[in-house]
């Protein structure tokens, strides 16, 4: 009792990245509090899933596998979550801060009066103390994440609610097999003890659904340009470079906010998170909220007008100048002295 | 067919235009520092309402929003591009909310009014970018929702069809109504003002507007009741008061830190031809790129 859940998302028979993710990231925090991990898998014709989840260290594995579970709807998978967790009392429940998990997670919250911290970009377990009441709550999950516009970062708690709840993007967390042959329980239950006939009231009629269409994620190298850009031409330039280069362009969100690049390429707490080898911010500030996104790159050049531009504080290079006057003369030395 | 459409929307802090003096030197925000705006996604969100009144005649669009005296400003707004009214949720018992509490008082004013169709907001704000509230109220209220809508396709028969915009993809999915709807950016963007209804509704207030104005309202909200925005507190929405701001709130905010970086050793650049080279050849030579 009083284990930590991890909610997996299941799309062709396959485990989420995000998911996965979470599963590394909860059996830490599992082994820290002396808890099990358990994963709960919902969907239609998954039998064989756990294979794919005992890997990341789940000590169980609640599989709830019936017609109408995918696609995913919302008052199905709330039913199943809000009863699961009536019966097994968390202590913690993660899920991914996807158009899914973001959908669930408050329906689930609100149903069961829990706390749920959304888009978190760390999670750790320390104690808290209510100075007013003369109390202290002891290994409570900080949810720790950027607000305010990424102005500030606030840790939460949920000092009297359980579960405590947080969301997370997809690439925030690691994914790391814990032992390859680690094996739990599974637990097949029955969907209509969970469920109501009038949780399927809600269909989706019609589904396309594409391949990530930018690989921003995975690349080495990333080029990406903020508000300072100025305009969806000048990221044509950035578009050159990172041909050149064999890279990506991202973008900040006050970037794809202006019209200046698409959504799918948004890096930071509300986009995507990239650990490239080089990163180049091309007329970026560096609020919070981006830096959440890419401080892990190995490298970052900042290419930037305002010298005091907060980006500055953690690129390994930083040229003050017009980007405009800056990019081609990369390009150019670069085409001139490789192959 | 008409319908009863609620919009529920949120005046933000313009977090997009953060300037020098947003942050006092505690690192708190400093909200005074910052325009307060309609909360973009309440816009999206208030045009797909408005497109659904155009498209059904006689139906309604009344916008409630939850904050202090100054939100009613966000009613104004959406009455000069074409709603119909609005309630203004104020009280200090619900200050300190988090996405929970926000929700259970929203969902009270929403029991209180005319039994709506529709429920539509945007996906989330820009002060929190939870992306909460729309399904906690869906919750709340015992009702279904379609979240991520990108466009109201039709409302047939006690069903609506909606257009949702995934990370990799689209859906169409239909359901019954009542329905909460939450709205995406990437749906389409809200009408301007229209000249008449700012004319028709620039003197629209709320009494305590009036009252700190010392202005006699009386007689014009006799006249013309439209003009007087309802203003409702804990008790006008039978709300449990326990269960409202920071005491129905069950997240607590244990800490909040001003972004400090750890700072690298960075080396200072110009962007002349030799410091630019010298860079790419670095690079080249430790195989970050080539």
């Amino acid at each position: 009792m009083n284990n930590l859940f991890v909610y997996c998302e299941i799309e062709e028979g396959k485990v989420a990245d995000v998911s996965l993710e979470l599963l590394t990231k909860g059996r830490s925090l599992a082994s820290r509090l002396g808890c099990k991990l358990e994963a709960i898998a919902i969907g239609t014709n998954i039998s064989g899933i756990e294979k794919q989840i005992f890997p990341y260290g789940a000590d169980t594995v609640h599989i709830f596998d019936a017609p109408g579970l995918f696609p995913y709807t919302s008052l199905p998978h709330t039913s199943i979550l809000v009863n699961l967790f009536k019966e097994e009392q968390p202590q913690i429940a993660l899920m991914g801060a996807t158009s899914i998990g973001r959908d669930l997670g408050p329906r689930v919250s609100s149903a069961l009066t829990s706390g749920l911290t959304a888009d978190c970009t760390s999670l750790e377990i320390g104690d808290h103390e209510e100075k007013k009441e003369n109390k202290t709550y002891k290994d409570l999950l900080y949810q720790i994440r950027p607000a305010f516009g990424g102005n500030i970062v606030a840790t939460i708690v949920n000092p009297e609610c359980r579960p405590q709840m947080a969301t997370v993007r997809e690439g925030v967390m690691k994914k790391e097999i814990f032992d390859p042959g680690y094996k739990g329980e599974v637990k097949l239950h029955d969907v209509s003890k969970y469920t109501s006939p009038d949780d399927f009231i809600v269909k989706v009629i019609e589904r396309h659904m594409e391949q990530q269409k930018s690989n921003v994620k995975g690349a080495s190298i990333v080029v990406a340009g903020g508000y300072g850009m100025g305009s969806k031409e000048n990221f044509g330039l950035l578009q050159e470079l990172a041909s050149v280069l064999g890279g990506e362009v991202g973008a900040s969100r006050a970037a794809v906010d202006a019209g200046f690049c698409s959504h799918d390429r948004q890096i930071g707490q509300t986009g995507i998170t990239v650990r490239p080898k080089l990163y180049i911010a091309c007329g970026i500030s560096g609020q919070i909220q981006h830096i959440a996104g890419m401080q892990e790159s190995s490298i970052i050049i900042a290419i930037n007008n305002d010298e005091n531009a907060p980006i500055n504080t953690i690129a390994d290079y930083v040229i003050t100048g017009n980007v405009e006057e800056v990019i081609p003369k990369m390009i150019k030395y670069y085409k001139q002295n490789t192959k | 067919m008409s319908l009863n459409i609620i919009v529920l929307a949120k005046q933000v802090p313009d977090t997009r235009n953060v300037g020098k003096d947003a942050m006092k030197a505690d690192g708190t925000v400093n909200r005074a520092a910052l325009p307060a705006i309609f909360n973009p996604e309440d816009l999206n969100a208030l045009e797909q309402a408005l497109r659904l009144k155009d498209k059904y005649p006689g139906s309604t669009v009344k916008i409630l929003t939850m904050g202090p005296p100054r939100a009613a400003e966000i009613i104004r707004e959406g009455l000069f591009r074409g709603a119909d009214g609005g309630y203004l949720l104020t009280d200090r018992a619900f200050a300190g909310a988090d996405t929970l509490a926000t929700s259970y008082a929203l969902n009270m004013a929403i029991r209180k009014m005319n039994k709506a169709d529709v429920i539509i907001c945007g996906r989330q704000a820009i002060d929190g970018d939870t992306a909460q509230v729309g399904p906690q109220v869906a919750e709340k209220l015992g009702i279904p929702q379609i979240t991520y809508a990108e466009e109201i396709l039709s409302v047939e028969k006690d069903k609506i069809k909606v257009k949702r915009r995934l990370e990799r993809g689209i859906e169409i999915v239909e359901g019954p109504l009542p329905m909460v709807v939450t709205v995406n950016g990437s749906a389409a963007e809200c009408r301007p003002r229209n000249a008449r209804l700012l004319q028709k509704y620039k003197h629209a207030k709320t009494v305590s507007e009036r009252q700190a104005a010392n202005e006699d309202y009386t007689e014009l909200f006799n006249a013309r009741p439209y003009l007087n925005l309802e203003e409702w507190s804990v008790a006008d929405v039978n709300a449990d008061v326990t269960a409202c701001g920071l005491s129905g709130s069950p997240t607590k905010v244990k800490k909040i830190e001003n972004v400090v970086f750890q700072a690298k050793e960075s080396k200072k650049m110009t962007p002349t031809d030799t410091e630019i080279d010298s860079l790419m050849k670095e690079l080249i030579a430790n195989h970050t790129i080539g």
